[in-house]
């Protein structure tokens, strides 16, 4: 068992967390990956896996619906975009309470069930959201070619048209989010993160936190103690549909559209698999779990077939040949077969994620230590 | 009145789709109590069974085409056609039902396979690693058939003689605007007769019997001295075969792609929870309630009072069945109602 965290041992990994999330631009730089559409991603994901983890890690239930959350925020926050301002801050806050109040009738719905049948019904009723938004909701979603902005929206607190013309950059009361090379665009996101994951942590150490490990541990034995957990369950699932509403808020603030296809399946499931990779019900472990994926995701599916043979061309040719047929299978376009692998792999030998393997590495030195 | 009769049939034959692979999915719960993510992917392997062996089948040769005389003019004909003449034509006809021969070792084996290799490590996980681990599965079918076959729709002919129509009005004497695709008519039975087929297994033979004593009490029977582990894998073969099957007959009314299988899974899922989940006859009778009310919801009548009908029917209605009465249909009492 590890120490009990303290206050402040919390604020210092609060801090430890936004000094690493902040300097982002800086450490990525070897990786490769420090530019700005990529660490927005990182953070945006990272918010959407702390929420989902809130329900999955803590309060144990699984669900497989939570993409549609993420299209809910994106389109309301589109909306708002096109009827008021393109100021970001009323979009996200609109479209994070959209998304609670959505995150409110299907967590009333799909929480009298447990188990499976709460994945069940969260993959059902996400596959509902899915079809409508393709088919009889297409005035509100727009259908295949996705919710956007255009010239003749509303936009009643702003000029409809930026000077010059064209349509005007999302902004933040004046800064917009593409200034300074998108780096503004990614510091809001990072704000986000970090609020979300002290707020995420907060949530942990409280009583009510405590109640939702009681509720994942052992439901009846709560519910015998004349508690009725529901309740608890769906405060859980409102919270993390929210989590999941501000990062679809985000995700359009950033690159203002939405399209129904964030809300597919493989988006719900990709953000079981950041959290499980990263560490089911530990704090850092899914944002961890969703920078790592959404690295690989972006240079795996960036390397293609002439890239492939400059890297075997060392070997001679017809092995070569054999080697980019192999291998090109995993990259490019086939990046979900890799995401796949990944995901059987995780649950198969790690189920704890790389924080378990972290953890399993430390607790083997320390034993060597003691050994000595 | 033709209309009402038209759209039971529609329904009838998406129904025994979703019949064959909810009961695929009730049979690998009740016994090894393992909720498959994977089962759709294998609905998706049994359709491209046939894709593949009309692919051999069809594997062409040019040679010079006769009936052009003024200049040299090549044409592509199947190697069956050239070496049996009109008895390779035939076969290349009937490719979709040939293959079935194929797909029931192949899929047979891709299940045993699975079950040894994958499924038999997680009877003692949790429910969520079990769906985690075939969930991911499926994703890796999916896109290496994707890699292989790409991502269009393939359509499948159906064999000449049954694809015309059938007039079933006339048939039972209800007037003659009743009229219907004969392939579908043909699926229908065939998902009939699988059915039967599985329930006659399970009913009537030893090793059914061993396995409805193993679903009920798997302890007793081995103490009994019975290796129900090793007939349970066999029923999870028999269950690939059952959804390979269904997902194979169905290629000449959807053409074959890779997602097709998770588009049926999802449906499949709430067909077995509405029927109850452990229940055959229960997977059975929801898949054809739901494929009819589903068909009732996108005609055009139903559709002008209340729009996207057609797209929630089936969700609306397992909620209702799930808030009013959670065990389903006809799910025995205290199985898996929490």
């Amino acid at each position: 068992m590890k120490a009990t965290p303290t206050n402040t041992s919390d604020m210092r990994m609060v801090l430890i967390f936004s000094v690493v999330v902040l300097l982002m631009p800086i450490w990525l730089q070897p990786f490769g990956a420090a530019y700005p559409d990529l660490m927005q991603k990182f953070a945006i994901f990272g918010l959407f896996a702390i929420g989902f983890n809130i329900l999955f890690g803590q309060t144990g239930y699984l669900s497989f619906g939570h993409a549609a959350f993420i299209g809910v925020g994106s389109y309301a926050t589109v909306w708002v975009f096109k009827g008021l301002t393109m100021n970001i801050f009323p979009a996200i806050l609109f479209g994070t309470l959209v998304s609670g109040a959505f995150a409110l009738a299907i967590g009333y719905v799909c929480l009298r069930r447990t188990g499976i049948y709460f994945s069940i019904l969260t993959l059902a009723l996400a596959q509902m959201s899915y079809n409508l938004a393709y088919s009889v909701l297409t005035p509100i979603t727009n259908g295949e070619t996705g919710l956007q902005l255009s010239l003749d929206d509303a936009r009643v607190l702003d000029d409809p048209i930026k000077e010059g013309g064209g349509i005007p950059p999302t902004n933040l009361f004046g800064l917009e989010l593409q200034a300074f090379d998108g780096l503004a665009g990614f510091y809001i996101c990072a704000a986000f993160l970090i609020l979300g994951f002290y707020i995420a942590m907060r949530i942990t150490r409280s009583p009510f936190g405590s109640m939702l490990r009681g509720i994942k541990t052992n439901n009846n034995r709560m519910m015998y103690t004349g508690l009725n957990t529901r309740p608890y369950a769906l405060a859980a699932f409102v919270i993390s549909g929210m989590y999941a509403g501000l990062a679809g808020s985000l995700m359009a603030a950033v690159d203002p559209l939405a399209g129904a296809e964030r809300m597919q399946w493989t988006a719900s499931g990709e953000v079981v698999l950041m959290t499980i990779l990263g560490g089911v019900g530990t704090l850092v472990g899914p944002v961890l779990g969703a920078t790592v994926i959404k690295y690989f995701e972006n240079i795996f599916s960036a390397i293609d077939k002439s890239v492939l043979a400059d890297l075997y061309s060392f070997l001679p040719d017809g092995l070569a040949d054999v080697f980019v047929t192999v291998t090109g299978l995993f990259v490019g376009k086939g990046w979900h077969l890799t995401l796949g692998l990944m995901f059987m792999l995780v649950v198969i030998f790690l189920p704890g994620g790389i924080m378990e393997g972290v953890e399993r590495i430390r607790r083997r030195f320390s034993k060597q230590e003691e050994s000595n | 009145m033709d209309a009402i009769l038209l759209q039971v049939l529609n329904g009838l034959d998406k129904g025994g789709a979703y019949a064959l692979i909810a009961l695929g999915l009730t049979l690998i719960f009740g016994t090894l109590g393992v909720v498959n993510f994977a089962h759709g992917a294998l609905f998706m392997l049994g359709a491209f069974c046939a894709v593949t062996i009309r692919e051999v089948l069809t594997l062409s040769v040019k040679v010079k085409d006769e009936s052009v005389t003024f200049f040299e003019a090549f044409k592509e004909v199947p190697y069956l056609e050239l070496w049996l003449g009109e008895t390779g034509k035939t076969i290349i006809d009937w490719s979709v039902p040939i293959s079935i021969l194929f797909a029931i070792p192949f899929m047979l084996m891709v299940g045993l396979v699975m079950e040894r290799g994958l499924i038999r490590h997680f009877y003692r996980r949790p429910h969520a690693d079990q769906i985690l681990v075939t969930f991911g599965l499926a994703i890796v079918i999916q896109e290496i058939v994707k890699a292989y076959y790409g991502a269009n729709p393939i359509p499948q002919p159906s064999p000449e003689l049954l694809s015309g129509t059938a007039n079933v009005g006339a048939f039972f004497g209800l007037g003659d605007n009743l009229v219907y695709p004969l392939w579908r008519l043909v699926y229908l039975g065939f998902a009939l007769v699988i059915i039967a087929i599985v329930f006659a297994f399970l009913q009537f033979t030893t090793f059914g019997m061993v396995v409805r004593a193993g679903m009920a009490d798997r302890e007793t029977v081995q103490l009994l001295g019975i290796n129900i582990t090793k007939r349970f894998s066999i029923v999870f073969g028999l269950a690939a075969v059952v959804a390979g099957l269904a997902g194979l007959m169905y290629t000449p009314v959807l053409p074959p792609d890779y997602h097709m299988g998770m588009d049926f899974l999802v449906l499949s899922f709430v067909v077995v929870v509405v029927g109850g989940m452990g229940s055959l006859p229960g997977a059975v009778l929801a898949g054809f309630l739901l494929g009819i009310l589903q068909s009732f919801a996108s005609m055009n009548e139903v559709k002008q009072i209340i729009p996207g009908l057609d797209q929630i029917i089936i969700y609306l209605v397992a909620m209702i069945v799930l808030l009013v009465r959670p065990r389903g249909l006809m799910g025995r009492k205290g199985v898996m109602e929490d």
